[in-house]
Order: C-alpha cells, then sequence, then structure tokens
C-alpha cells in the first residue's frame, strides 16, 4: 500500500536531511504510529505520501502509484484516495459541520444530491448525530476534530493520514478519536499517524515506527512509546 | 451545480473588495479606450491616406509674366515626360473658379482677389507620388515657372499629426494597461488570502486545479469585460461629442467614424480585456497559491 525506498528528503537550506535513506513497508489495513522528537522528520513522511514534497532520493510509492515521478497536473486526483486529519482541524469556519463535510465531496465534483446521502451517514459514523448544522465554534475540540475526520473519510479514501490529531485534545478526547481512528482502521483503511502522545501509543498497541534525526531507529509489530 | 457555484464564487469575489474591483475597472476601461481610439484612428489614416494620395497632385505654378513660348514648351516637356501619368492646365479664370469654390464659406476672402492674380498653372498626376523629388529638381529652373508644390507634402504633415496622436492613445493605452494589470494582479492577491482556508482544504481533498483557478480567473474576467462595456462607452461618448461639438470643424478633414467602426472595436478591447486579465489572474495564482 505504501512503500519509502531508500528516501532521502533535504529541505533547502537545512544543514542535515530531514529523513536519511528512509525504507520502510506499510501493507493494506496496517495502523501505523510515527513517533520522535519534533523535527525528526515525521511531518515530512506525511508530506511526501501527499505529494506535497518530492525526495531528493529514493522513491515513494502510494497506492501503487509512484509519487516521486508523479507529474503535479495528475496530484489532485491522486490526493483522492487519501485522507488527511491535521491538529488544528482545518475546519471552514463560516459552515456548519455538515457543510464542511460536503463542501469536500462538491468540490470533487460529487452532486449535492450525493451528499445529501453520504454526509450526514459519515456524520452519524463519527458519532456527531445531531450536530450537523453546528459551526465549528459551536463544538468542541473533539466534535471538531470528529468534522475533520467525516471529511476526511467521506470520500471512503485508501489511506488516512493523520498528523499529530490529538495534539490540542485532552487525554479522554484523545481516546475517543484514537476509538474513531480505530473503527475506521477496521473498515479497511489503512491509518497512518503521527504523534508524539505516548499514552495513546501504549494504549493501541500496534506497529511503531520511531524517527530520530531522519533516520528510523525502530520499528515494532505491537510497539509502546518506549 | 459546479457551474454555479464558481459564478457565485466570482459575484461574492467581486463584491467582497468592490472599491478595488471599481478601481480596477475603471483603470481596465481608460486603458481599452485608448486601446479601441488608437485603434480606429489607426484605421481611418489608412483609409485616408488611399483616399488622399489617389487624387494627390504636384502643382507647377507660373509666372505671371510667362510667355506663351515658354508655356507651350513646358506643356511638351511634361506631356513626354515618362514620371508624368497625367498634365493638365489651368488657367487664370479656371484658378479663380476654383479658389472660389474652396473659400465659399470665406466671401469676404473671395471679394478681395481678383480672377487675374491667381497663377496659371500645371497640375500633374505622378506614376509613382514619391517620385516628387525628381520632377521638382528637373523644372524648378525651367524658365516661367514660379514654384512647384507638392500636395503629398501636406497630406504628410496631416498624416503625421494624426500617427502622433495615435502612438500618443496607445501609449496611454500601454501605461494604463500596466496599472491595470497590477490592480487585478493585487485583487487577485487578495482575493486568494480571504479565501485561503478553503483553497487549503480544496487542495488537500483533490479539487481539480482548474476548479480552484476557475473563480479567480472569471473574476478577472469579468473585470476586463465590464472595463471594455465602459471603454465603449467612452467611445461612443466622444463621438457623440465630437459630431456636436468643437471637432465637428475636422468633420471634412478626417472621414467620418461611423457607429459600426465604433461598435467594430467592441470584439477587440473586449477580447484584450478578457485575455489580459485572464492571463494575468492565472500567472499571479501560478506564484500566489502555487497550484
Amino acid at each position: 500500500m505504501i512503500q519509502l525506498e531508500q528516501v532521502t528528503k533535504t529541505y533547502p537550506k537545512a544543514s542535515r536531511p530531514s529523513l536519511d535513506n528512509v525504507s520502510v513497508s506499510i501493507e493494506k489495513g496496517e495502523f501505523v504510529f510515527f513517533i520522535g522528537p519534533s523535527g525528526s522528520g515525521k511531518s515530512t513522511i506525511i508530506k511526501l505520501l501527499l505529494h506535497e514534497v518530492t525526495p531528493n532520493k529514493g522513491r515513494v510509492i502510494v497506492n501503487s502509484k509512484d509519487v516521486t515521478s508523479m507529474r503535479s497536473w495528475k496530484r489532485p486526483h491522486f490526493r483522492r484516495s487519501i485522507g488527511c486529519v491535521f491538529q488544528d482541524f482545518r475546519l471552514l469556519p463560516n459552515r456548519t459541520a455538515y457543510e464542511n463535510v460536503a463542501f469536500a465531496l462538491e468540490v470533487i465534483g460529487k452532486t449535492k444530491a450525493v451528499a445529501r446521502r453520504v454526509v450526514p451517514e459519515v456524520l452519524e459514523l463519527v458519532g456527531l448525530g445531531g450536530k450537523e448544522h453546528r459551526y465549528p465554534h459551536e463544538l468542541s475540540g473533539g466534535e471538531q476534530q470528529r468534522v475533520a475526520v467525516a471529511r476526511a473519510f467521506v470520500n471512503r479514501p485508501l489511506i488516512l493520514l493523520a498528523d499529530e490529531p490529538t495534539g490540542n485534545l485532552d487525554p479522554d478526547t484523545s481516546i475517543e478519536i484514537m476509538r474513531l481512528l480505530d473503527r475506521i482502521n477496521r473498515t479497511g483503511t489503512t491509518v497512518v499517524m503521527v504523534t508524539h502522545d505516548s499514552n495513546i501509543v501504549n494504549q493501541m498497541r500496534r506497529r511503531v515506527i520511531e524517527i530520530e534525526s531522519g533516520r528510523i531507529v525502530r520499528d515494532q509489530a505491537r510497539g509502546v512509546y518506549g | 451545480m459546479r457551474m454555479k457555484y464558481v459564478l457565485s464564487e466570482v459575484l461574492v469575489g467581486l463584491w467582497r473588495n468592490v472599491t478595488m474591483t471599481i478601481a480596477m475597472i475603471i483603470t481596465l476601461a481608460v486603458s481599452l479606450f485608448m486601446l479601441g481610439a488608437s485603434g480606429l484612428l489607426y484605421q481611418k489614416v489608412g483609409d485616408m491616406k488611399d483616399l488622399y494620395y489617389e487624387n494627390v497632385e504636384v502643382s507647377i505654378f507660373l509666372d505671371a509674366e510667362v510667355t506663351p513660348e515658354q508655356r507651350d514648351g513646358l506643356d511638351a516637356k511634361l506631356k513626354s515626360d515618362p514620371l508624368v501619368k497625367e498634365v493638365f492646365y489651368v488657367n487664370k479664370e479656371e484658378a479663380y473658379k476654383r479658389f472660389q469654390e474652396m473659400y465659399q464659406d470665406a466671401p469676404d476672402l473671395v471679394n478681395a482677389v481678383k480672377a487675374d492674380q491667381l497663377p496659371e498653372s500645371f497640375r500633374l498626376k505622378l506614376v509613382n507620388p514619391e517620385q516628387y523629388k525628381n520632377i521638382y529638381d528637373q523644372y524648378r529652373d525651367t524658365e516661367g515657372v514660379d514654384e512647384i508644390v507638392d500636395q503629398s507634402r501636406l497630406l504628410d504633415k496631416v498624416f503625421g499629426v494624426l500617427t502622433g496622436i495615435q502612438n500618443f492613445a496607445l501609449a496611454i493605452a500601454v501605461v494604463m494597461a500596466v496599472a491595470a494589470l497590477l490592480l487585478v494582479a493585487n485583487t487577485i492577491q487578495v482575493a486568494a488570502y480571504s479565501k485561503r482556508r478553503e483553497v487549503a482544504v480544496m487542495k488537500l481533498v483533490g479539487a481539480s486545479n482548474w476548479f480552484i483557478q476557475a473563480p479567480f480567473v472569471l473574476e478577472a474576467v469579468v473585470a476586463g469585460l465590464i472595463g471594455s462595456i465602459f471603454g465603449l462607452a467612452a467611445l461612443a461618448a466622444l463621438k457623440v461629442a465630437a459630431a456636436g461639438g468643437s471637432l465637428a470643424a475636422l468633420e471634412g478633414l478626417i472621414t467620418p467614424i461611423s457607429w459600426a467602426d465604433i461598435i467594430l472595436t467592441f470584439p477587440l478591447m473586449a477580447a484584450v480585456g478578457g485575455l489580459v486579465s485572464a492571463v494575468t489572474a492565472w500567472v499571479t495564482l501560478r506564484f500566489y497559491l502555487r497550484v
């Protein structure tokens, strides 16, 4: 599903590479944590998988497509197979929960009729039934992140990328979000999550890949934060 | 649905920053007006050149004391000159008649001039009007010749002035176009900034590039088209003012500009306005949104 082959990424003006000769293979349906201190290169992996940056060396393969050589005009279509959740939710403040999710569908060409059918379903799935018409500022942090997860998942992507999704949430809310991601994982969606929340990693007991200074220092099947 | 979405985004975009939109439209309108005026002048000058140069004459005016022998000699020489296409002789009476016709609006002037005060002349049409200089050199010192006048010289001066005006209009059009371009670029940047969250989400979920860019580009195109409509209105106003006002005196000299001419400049103005705005917006987005 996802393969990094000897990937090196050095940002312009950076003194050392963010990722240094990293090779990882992730199978379909896996749930993987990338952990490590700030600046270790974890977020660069998300950016590589989204084709937001290209590696200096090596190959990145996502959904059996070589992202490294992908032309930029193909990127939009490629991204429709990937869902994405961030620490700061990235919701549109002037749109309701329903509209935020529907927006993601409509801008990739789905009709309003499709949205009317699919959006309530996915909002129900993330546990926001009855709160469809609230605006983000009327929702708690956890609820806002649920909207973001709904938006990422509404298109039934093959992969869900989560960049510190619990970074802005209290421990109890974080666990609820993790349950949600776990449920999504059980539908067959590959979940890749970048975090430094040790509690969550220890509770989930999933594959843990630890990165330090751009290198993989640990890759453990049912790991803990360490 | 998508078309409706794009169109409503365009209107919202133009309204959101309405002062900027107005500035953009005014500059575009002035620039396109100047471009249209310059285009019309170019076309008119071309028409007039065809019309005038075809009828242009070289006049050889004779001395008051010219003898019949000198006159007949010159006549024969001109008739056999390969540079000359046509020659005809204008005697004093005929010259006076022409003079009366030409200045019929100024009876005082006509009354002040007696018939025998006007010189006799030969009027020539040249095979090639450019060869005036040869004729001039050849006949300048001939006995009985007073003066040689080439009308095309006069026309050159008139056309020089008209071409100057045309270039001036074109220069203003270009300068205003640069200002309009910068305003369009700025407006699009502001629009893109105010929609940065939407754009970020659209990029994230994989909206196609054209879908992200279309509202911005169309916003610029709509401004360009509105600008060209105002430019057309300004040209029409200029024609009305010219017909009734101070420029009416030039009517005889400049072939009149018809409504059809003005309407026909509109496609040019609209195309330039729309296209330039669209390209500017698109290039701005390339840099600003990197989509």
